[in-house]
């Protein structure tokens, strides 16, 4: 094996922002005062807030040392199962900090803002066509805000047709956010547990599917990387019975270019823009989760729509059944342009070959690790394979301390225990932008590491050595909480 | 393709460790009739250099300073930003992160992110902050439903000078639960009418936007003696976090929630997104918070730390019983804020409050000077109402053409207001700029 890229690295220790800084410091030039000063009344003023006082040095300095500390995709293989932790090219962030875009006010008249309203007609247009769809809205600013507004369009249709239903299909594979989302718009979800294959079957949705289910919500690709093979026959069930089909895309990234999912029956379904479309994640976010729908759930998109008038684009906000709004302005605008820079660099041929490559790196890691892992399900996997720690559990070693121990040899760990249908569950997610090479090395670490679990299982125990931290306890994080300085 | 590292024979060997002759061979477990018949429909992929000249034509068209003036707010505010602030930020350490569910490898953004709910509680006033949400408006929804579970009541007042979007947000949130939201009206001085509380009952909360959306500074401490009486919580709502800075807070006058847009803080305006959601509470409702927090404690070696805490409220847990579907925050936007906050500190958050409250009270002063109408008397910050003649849609359409954007019209808002404008100065107006509104305006 090649040396690995773990090491302690230079890292500086920092103490929190209020235990530096002086009395009187700034790190900020305040501009100058060209008016008079006009005293508000001293019932309406309070004491300011109790900042510390600090110089630029000072801040810099801090969130210097505080960013040596975190790990990025731009630091090194990210393999986090479900989050699509690709490479976000660097062009993307340029354009979204033009001046034009980057300091627009959201409230401008259309004649002054044709640009921006230029660039999300056409992005709402480029993402309906990669999921087959007819219309598109961008204002939700993350995956399970999309979540939430496509359930609040199946609530609008329904209520529409006269005849409201109680409950939502949700499988055992879900995202949480997804019993959540349909929980917050007033429906109770129904479970259905996927088959032997990890895969929905058509008789478990039949058997619970009624009049009075408003839809499924189906994953696909799963959560377990896998291709819902029945898709069409069970959105044929669904509609049958009136329902519509939710497709939660967080799993895009495996089919660009290879499935247009609204010609396999999804009347619905949100897309990540910050997974599949390569905007970077950002610690947490801001990401972006726009929803594309079937013209039957059109009207009921949020407003105000951009349209193209002679030309010109305008903000119509004249849509009597839309659901309203589900953010102030028009959401993640900033996030969008990253979105669109990447579809317009890639092209259609660029994007499919983005997400074979995704499926090939995920095939390769499943195949070249199965002998050392316990593969939780053996057959072709799409863009991410599941792992569990059935052959470690006997020694004593969990999915846990494997993943910690990864740290120590320079890769972020998989995504662990999720999802809830494999005990111990490894999901690794590796994205198209990692190399062979790279993955090579994964692989490698990851064998050294099974191997280590099997003669000197403390050193996983203790892991990870070389990062900032030892293991953190997260039970008394929670037990006494201390979320304030 | 500068993003897809893989070389033909890279490509080649690894189908043969995957058992497959090419690359379509591994959708075999797509169904042939899922699959795609032909090429997306998209244009064509552009270079590097070509996307650098479409995205500058793209927002060229764009009105923003320096060549406009812009006296526009309404919930989206324009403050310098430091460059140390947009420098820091750029560091991909902290862009190119996920949510840090593997503390050890995320002390940066965790540390921060804890850094960020301390200086945002002392903001506001109240002892805790989530990691963040996704804008005001939402953050406003999700602290009314956080009312609606902790008090088990299913009706909230909300004043009707909280922003109108905002309040649209809140009616989307709440079609599809049954819950009511009753309007408060508002008085003659451009305050909210506490008296229509009077005769309701079995409220949830109370929600106050100060300073309002007519730029009126709100007596928060009679709203929370009025929600209190009805033991009601007390929603403090905000779209300029700035005025704290000068302003008494939220939790000095009784607040149980404060809520709203960060944006104010070191964000671009980005044409209203991505924005930074703030909600902060009381210890007492900790654990009926919707969204991320980030918590302190210890490592092995009994070294400090930072990890992702109270996770039992949370989806990933709780699924439908979770307190939100929440998934993120807006992390990097908190993180922005965290840095500007640092930046400006407490003595210069103050003086940049005042001067954002004395340009704005300039402006007002000139335009009455001037003869047009200040409509509202009460305080304000920032933010103020002013009524222009008849016809002044010809005025407004000639300054644009001007590059002068005379603030926003609220007849879309507020029907009863035809010809009032919502007006806006920050720190970034000179004197020169707001001479040159008022001579354009009476010209």
């Amino acid at each position: 094996m090649k040396e690995s890229v773990g090491t302690t690295g230079l890292i500086l220790n920092e103490s929190l922002l209020w235990e530096k800084g002086k009395k009187g410091r700034c790190g900020f030039s305040l501009p100058r005062r060209d008016v008079e000063s006009c005293p508000l009344d001293q019932e309406l003023t309070g004491k300011g807030p109790d900042f510390p006082d600090l110089s630029e040095v000072d801040v810099v300095r801090h969130y210097t040392r505080l960013s040596q500390w975190n790990f990025g995709v731009d630091t090194g293989m990210y393999p986090l199962g479900s989050c699509t932790m690709k490479y976000s090219p660097k062009t993307n962030g340029r354009q979204a900090s033009l001046p034009g875009f980057a300091t627009a006010h959201p409230l401008l008249p259309a004649s002054l803002s044709q640009g921006a309203l230029k660039m999300m007609f056409e992005l709402e247009q480029y993402l309906a066509e990669i999921t087959g769809m007819d219309a598109t809205t961008l204002q939700p600013a993350a995956g399970a805000h999309g979540e939430l507004t496509g359930i609040l369009l199946i609530y609008a249709f329904h209520k529409k047709k006269g005849a409201q239903r109680s409950k939502i299909i949700v499988p055992d594979t879900a995202h949480g956010t997804n019993p959540a989302s349909v929980a917050l718009c007033g429906y109770r979800p129904v479970l259905v547990r996927s088959n032997k294959q990890g895969i929905l079957s058509v008789e478990a949705v039949a058997e619970v599917m009624d009049e009075d289910t408003a839809g499924i919500m189906v994953t696909n690709p799963n959560t377990l990387g896998l291709f819902e093979e029945n898709s069409q026959k069970i959105a044929e069930i669904v509609h049958a019975k009136g329902g519509l089909v939710y497709c939660d895309g967080a799993n895009m990234n495996a089919v660009m270019g290879i499935v247009q999912m609204g010609k396999i029956g999804v009347d619905v379904m949100h897309l990540n823009l910050h997974k599949t479309f390569s905007t970077p994640h950002g610690g947490g976010g801001p990401g972006s989760g726009p929803v594309c729908v079937k013209s039957e759930l059109e009207p009921f998109l949020p407003v105000p729509r951009v349209i193209e008038e002679n030309g010109r684009y305008v903000l119509a906000e004249d849509y009597p059944e839309s659901v309203g709004k589900v953010a102030a302005f028009h959401g993640s605008f900033g996030v969008m342009i990253k979105a669109y820079s990447y579809i317009r660099t890639m092209g259609p041929k660029n994007l499919k070959k983005a997400s074979q490559l995704a499926v090939l790196n995920a095939n390769y890691i499943k195949e070249r690790l199965k002998g050392t892992l316990h593969l939780a399900y053996d057959r072709p996997c799409m863009h991410e394979c599941v792992f569990s720690d059935e052959h470690q559990k006997a020694g004593k070693v969990t999915t846990l301390d494997m993943a910690k121990r990864l740290m120590d040899y320079g890769f972020h760990p998989p995504t662990v225990y999720f999802p809830l249908v494999v005990d111990g569950a490894i999901m690794v997610e590796p994205t198209e932008t990692e190399s062979k090479e790279e993955i090579d090395q994964f692989i490698e670490a990851f064998k050294a590491i099974v191997n280590e679990a099997r003669q000197d299982p403390d050193r996983l125990h203790d892991a990870p050595k070389r990062c900032k931290v030892k293991r953190l306890d997260e039970v008394a994080a929670a037990r006494k909480p201390c979320l304030a300085g | 393709m500068l993003y897809l590292p893989h070389t033909s024979e890279d490509i080649a060997s690894m189908l043969q460790v995957v058992g497959v002759d090419d690359l379509d061979g591994l959708f075999s477990i797509v169904p042939e009739d899922c699959r795609c018949k032909g090429d997306l429909n998209l244009p064509e992929q552009l270079s590097e250099w070509e996307l650098n000249d479409h995205m500058e034509a793209l927002s060229h068209s764009m009105a923003v300073s320096p060549e406009y003036r812009v006296f526009a707010g309404a919930g989206s505010y324009e403050h310098f930003i430091p460059a140390s602030v947009s420098y820091l930020l750029g560091r991909s350490e902290f862009v190119t992160s996920y949510t840090p569910y593997q503390p050890e490898m995320s002390q940066g953004t965790l540390q921060a992110i804890y850094e960020y709910q301390t200086l945002a509680a002392r903001l506001l006033g109240m002892e805790i902050a989530t990691a963040s949400h996704y804008d005001g408006a939402t953050a406003l929804a999700e602290s009314l439903l956080m009312a609606i579970r902790v008090t088990r009541r299913k009706k909230v007042a909300t004043s009707s000078l909280i922003h109108p979007l905002y309040r649209q947000v809140v009616k989307t949130y709440f079609e599809p639960t049954g819950y009511e939201v009753v309007e408060l009206g508002y008085l003659k001085n451009g305050v909210t009418d506490l008296a229509e509380l009077d005769d309701m009952d079995d409220l949830a909360a109370v929600a106050v936007q100060s300073p309002n959306f007519f730029g009126c500074i709100e007596n928060l401490q009679a709203v929370g003696e009025k929600a209190h009486d009805k033991e009601a919580l007390f929603i403090a709502s905000f779209t300029e976090a700035l005025a704290y800075g000068l302003l008494k807070n939220p939790g000095s006058q009784g607040g149980d929630i404060a809520c709203g847009e960060g944006q104010s803080l070191g964000i671009p305006r980005s044409f209203g997104g991505p924005a930074l959601g703030m909600l902060a509470s009381t210890k007492k409702f900790m654990r009926s918070l919707p969204g991320r927090l980030v918590g302190q404690t210890k490592d092995l070696d009994g070294k400090r730390g930072f990890v992702l805490t109270l996770a039992t409220r949370e989806q990933h847990i709780r699924r439908e019983k979770a307190t939100s579907n929440i998934c993120t925050n807006n992390s990097l936007c908190a993180l922005a804020a965290a840095m500007y906050m640092a930046s400006v500190g407490g003595t210069g958050i103050r003086e940049l409050a005042r001067l954002n409250h004395d340009k704005a009270e300039y402006l007002k002063k000139e335009l009455k000077k001037a003869g047009f109408t200040i409509t509202f008397d009460s305080p304000t910050f920032n933010e103020f109402v002013v009524e222009f003649p008849d016809g002044f849609e010809a005025t407004y359409e000639r300054l644009l053409e001007k590059k002068i954007v005379p603030g926003i019209s609220l007849a879309p808002y507020y029907p009863e207001l035809a010809n009032h404008y919502l007006l806006c100065v920050t720190e970034t107006m000179s004197r020169d700029d707001m001479d040159a509104l008022v001579r354009e305006v009476k010209s």
